[in-house]
């Protein structure tokens, strides 16, 4: 397992408040990890800053190979490197049907002239119906996206990034909002996209955690506090008085 | 479902109103030109073909702004300006030259013939001696050259466009702001024409545009027809590229834009260039619409890109239905031939006993009233009540 993106020292400070302070991390390619948190922690201005939205005022992230910083670097910039990102909320253009929202996020030249005489193709269109099946909307695919349910939407999103083919996927509460059959088709998509790439999935819901299986990192005030399985942290005394301690998702 | 719904159509299969509108562009044309002055039937008088004509150029220029509008999300308020330099582009050669031959024939009386100074002098003379000079300023450098004047109607407005588009996209300036800014620089634009000194003639702007050099003995029933036909193939032209470029993926993306740009930009989209590229090209197809306006109603002056111009085509665009180039298509024809219609005395006064109404004063409360009540009812505009009905048969 090899580092795939390097935090080290990260700080944000917004108006004297402290989002980040100190944040380093690591993760490999492949790996799935969650992170978690009570509200307020910065698990949002953690992905704000690796996707290039924020600009930290300390430390540095490195990612790839060649170790290239993100830092200066255009939300759509980083996105091309492959970072992908799902946000809390469902964000999928609601006007566009389901089929053009992948075509959009699927992996080809991003520049206006290319996109303008873009013809489909046939690996295209077979890696769409692809996608289209793991999150179970093929039957789905010419319907407007603003027709989904909101758990359709949320697996209309991840299908994105994975069209998207990221070496690192983002993945901000997942199963908010999902019935209980539909968080458990999400945990296998998660669990499969993360055997070939990097995940780091956000989520408050323990259960969701544990179903993944997977390390765990704590951020608490702007750092990590703990990092490891989920037993282990939940172990964890610190863990336990500033997160579980205060919340009923303590099992 | 899918299986049915394969997405390999055709372009007009994928676009129906592309038919349908070259079809009625095409009958509508016809008609026009058979019972045309120009052709001795009559039964259409010359200065309604110019009307029509005209009409057809704002047709153009609101499709320009709804793909900038309603399919990008950015609300220009400054199009008309574009449209207005196009014209002011054409409108350079045709005074030039039309003043040329004027000067010419009055001065091929004299025994000694004049040299070209004094040729030059004599134009510059009648051009510019309604505002005090007599010198031609730089940017008449080209007015002789058609051919450089036509590269400017495209050139000018491409270039401003791509220039005050890269300050304000790069700059993020989105939504409301974007619209003030635009806005600002058409009044910017409009009140530096005004000025005398501008070298256009200030508020006098170009007149007698409607004489084309060299088609002199060709009556205006001739001349008026051409441009009518040519503002035809224009828009025919100007709907086809837009319907082919709202088509591709490239139209998938300026949507998306619109709805979510921070979201495209996760996506690996630079929002900006998309930006950018609409922008420029619609700005450049305004021009193009304005330089075959202009020579059709005679006369352009910098009252033309106030403001107020540019809030109308976006009335306009609204009325006949973001998002659906047809719709825009339906709203210019629609509200500018009506506006001609109430403002030119054509619509008959009402007399309610105590007071009448004129509708010369009531045309812009009747045409607000309609915007409004159109915002809150019909907010898909007339494309849009024209799509149910379609869905529905």
């Amino acid at each position: 397992m090899t580092s795939l993106l390097e935090m080290s020292g990260i700080s944000k400070n917004f108006d004297g408040f402290q989002a980040i302070s100190n944040l380093s991390l690591q993760i490999g390619e492949p790996e799935l990890r969650a992170v978690i948190g009570p509200n307020g922690a910065g698990k949002t201005t953690f992905m704000d800053i690796i996707t290039g939205k924020t600009k930290p005022d300390e430390g540095s992230i490195r990612f790839g190979e060649d170790s290239r910083s993100l830092i200066g670097m255009s939300e759509s910039e980083i996105a091309r490197l492959g970072i992908g990102r799902k946000f809390q909320k469902p964000t999928v253009f609601e006007a566009q049907t389901v089929r053009e929202n992948l075509a959009m996020a699927l992996k080809n030249p991003r520049g206006p002239f290319s996109v303008l005489f873009y013809k489909k193709t046939r690996e295209g269109a077979a890696r769409l119906e692809e996608i289209a099946e793991e999150i179970n909307l093929t039957d789905h695919l010419a319907r407007p996206a603003g027709e989904l349910s909101h758990g359709q939407k949320q697996w209309l999103e991840i299908g994105m990034l994975l069209a998207q083919s990221p070496r690192l996927l983002l993945v901000d509460e997942p199963a908010a909002g999902m019935t209980a059959h539909e968080r458990e088709h999400t945990t296998d998509i998660l669990k499969k996209a993360a055997e070939t790439r990097a995940v780091i999935v956000v989520e408050h819901d323990m259960e969701f955690v544990r179903r993944l299986n997977c390390k765990v990192t704590v951020l608490h005030e702007g750092s990590v506090l703990a990092e490891g399985s989920l037993d282990h942290v939940t172990k964890n005394k610190t863990v336990v008085d500033v997160y579980l301690g205060r919340s009923d998702a303590g099992d | 479902m899918t299986k049915e719904h394969t997405p390999r159509t055709s372009f007009v299969a994928r676009n129906p109103s592309v038919l349908y509108l070259l079809m009625a562009l095409g009958l509508f044309t016809a008609v026009v030109a058979v019972l045309s002055e120009a052709t001795g039937v009559g039964l259409i008088s010359t200065s309604f073909v110019k009307t029509l004509g005209k009409t057809l150029c704002l047709c153009l220029i609101a499709i320009a702004m709804d793909v900038v509008w309603g399919y990008c999300g950015i609300l220009s308020l400054g199009h008309f300006a574009f449209f207005g330099i196009g014209g002011y582009a054409i409108g350079m050669w045709l005074m030039y030259a039309r003043t040329e031959i004027i000067v010419a024939e009055s001065l091929a009386g004299q025994v000694i013939p004049p040299t070209p100074q004094e040729i030059s002098d004599a134009i510059g003379n009648q051009i510019f001696g309604v505002v005090g000079s007599s010198e031609f300023p730089l940017i008449w450098a080209f007015a002789d050259s058609l051919f450089i004047q036509l590269a400017f109607v495209v050139l000018v407005p491409g270039l401003l466009a791509l220039i005050f588009g890269w300050l304000a996209f790069r700059s993020r300036v989105t939504g409301v702001y974007l619209s003030i800014l635009t806005q600002a620089m058409t009044l910017a634009l409009s009140l530096y024409l005004f000025q005398n000194d501008s070298g256009l003639r200030g508020n006098n702007g170009l007149s007698g545009l409607q004489n084309v050099p060299g088609l002199a003995d060709s009556g205006q029933d001739v001349v008026s027809l051409a441009f009518f036909l040519a503002s035809a193939l224009a828009l025919a032209l100007g709907y086809l590229l837009f319907a082919w470029i709202t088509d591709s993926k490239l139209g998938n993306i300026i949507q998306a834009i619109r709805d979510d740009e921070s979201r495209v930009r996760f996506l690996g989209y630079h929002v900006e260039s998309y930006k950018l590229f609409v922008f420029t090209i619609t700005a450049i197809v305004a021009g193009i619409a304005g330089a075959l306006y202009y020579p059709q109603a005679g006369i352009i002056n910098p009252a033309e890109i106030a403001p107020i111009a540019s809030i109308y085509l976006a009335v306009w665009v609204a009325i006949g239905g973001r998002g659906r180039l047809y719709g825009a298509v339906i709203g210019a024809a629609l509200v500018s031939l009506l506006s001609s219609w109430f403002t030119g005395g054509g619509a008959p006064s009402i007399n309610l006993g105590f007071y009448t109404i004129q509708w010369v004063d009531w045309w812009l409360v009747l045409l607000g009233g309609t915007f409004v009540l159109v915002t809150l009812f019909a907010p898909k505009g007339i494309g849009g009540l024209f799509d149910k009905l379609v869905r529905k048969s």
